[in-house]
């Protein structure tokens, strides 16, 4: 019960932060794409934003044992840069500056705008799919 | 507060909100051991994906992304949401987004937020591949006269 309101506190707190930095806007984010229409830098300040904490915890983490509310880290252990690795991560940018939307400001919008997100949502899941389906 | 040479960005509110994202994901880490990545959480948390977070763990998480969203919006007393895509669009869209995460083992969160941070090399590459495959396809949409 414990770990999973902490796991509920993590989501909020990052839905809290899209909406926050303007990445809940799909048009905020696929602006920041947008080299050669009117750039909106936002999406590399929320980067750098998110640095931080993170910098500092994966310093802090090197000197746990274990984490806090469990009993071993099950971090990806995996170096190997393949052309999965490459074709994913270029078909997701495809889609991402398609509808200048990614998984967490997709899902964060679920209440705010639940149509759109929606569609986007129902889609993303099919794709998810239909990888599994095929692998 | 507004940036010279950009009215619209917001780089107070952006590096304030993307404080708040690195926490959360640094509760996950310290807390749980794990990434705060949404496409491998939420994979896991619709049984997509068989290995992972516990499931609970995951449902968790993506259920407190809305509220947490949402939460914001009843503060601010709105939050914007520009989508400017047609359904056919948001589709497709949303098809290249749930493949392409899963080949890739992750995505904004995963390799960006998480990777990034760890300086893990194959993060920044994927990082980097995400990043030069939206700008060429928002290039080639602003180019081509569909935005």
């Amino acid at each position: 019960m414990r770990q999973v309101a902490l796991a509920l506190a993590s989501g909020l707190l990052f839905g809290a932060g899209l909406a926050v930095s303007g990445m809940a806007d799909p048009a905020r984010v696929r602006a920041f794409l947008d080299l050669f229409g009117a750039w909106d830098p936002t999406l590399a300040f929320v980067m750098a934003g998110a640095m931080v904490p993170m910098a500092i915890a994966w310093l802090i983490q090197q000197r746990m044992t274990k984490p806090v509310a469990c009993n071993a880290f099950d971090l990806p252990g995996t170096r190997l840069i393949d052309g999965k690795l490459l074709a994913g991560a270029a078909l997701f940018g495809i889609g991402w500056g398609i509808g200048g939307l990614c998984p967490g400001p997709a899902l964060a919008d679920l209440l705010i705008a639940p149509f759109e997100a929606g569609i986007f949502v129902v889609a993303m899941l099919a794709g998810m799919t239909i990888h599994r389906i095929t692998t | 507060m507004t940036l010279p040479g950009f009215p619209d960005a917001m780089p107070v509110a952006g590096f304030l909100g993307g404080l708040m994202i690195g926490l959360a994901a640094a509760i996950m880490l310290l807390g749980f051991g794990r990434i705060a990545g949404v496409s491998g959480m939420l994979a896991r948390a619709t049984a997509i994906a068989t290995a992972g977070a516990p499931r609970a763990l995951a449902i968790a998480f993506v259920v407190g992304l809305p509220l947490g969203a949402m939460l914001v919006t009843l503060v601010y007393g709105g939050v914007e949401t520009r989508f400017g895509a047609g359904i056919l669009q948001l589709i497709g869209a949303g098809l290249l987004v749930g493949l392409g995460t899963r080949l890739g083992s992750g995505c904004t969160s995963g390799h960006g937020v998480c990777g990034l941070s760890r300086l893990s090399p194959r993060s920044i590459v994927a990082t980097f591949t995400f990043m030069a495959s939206g700008f060429a396809t928002v290039g080639v949409m602003r180019l081509g006269g569909w935005l």
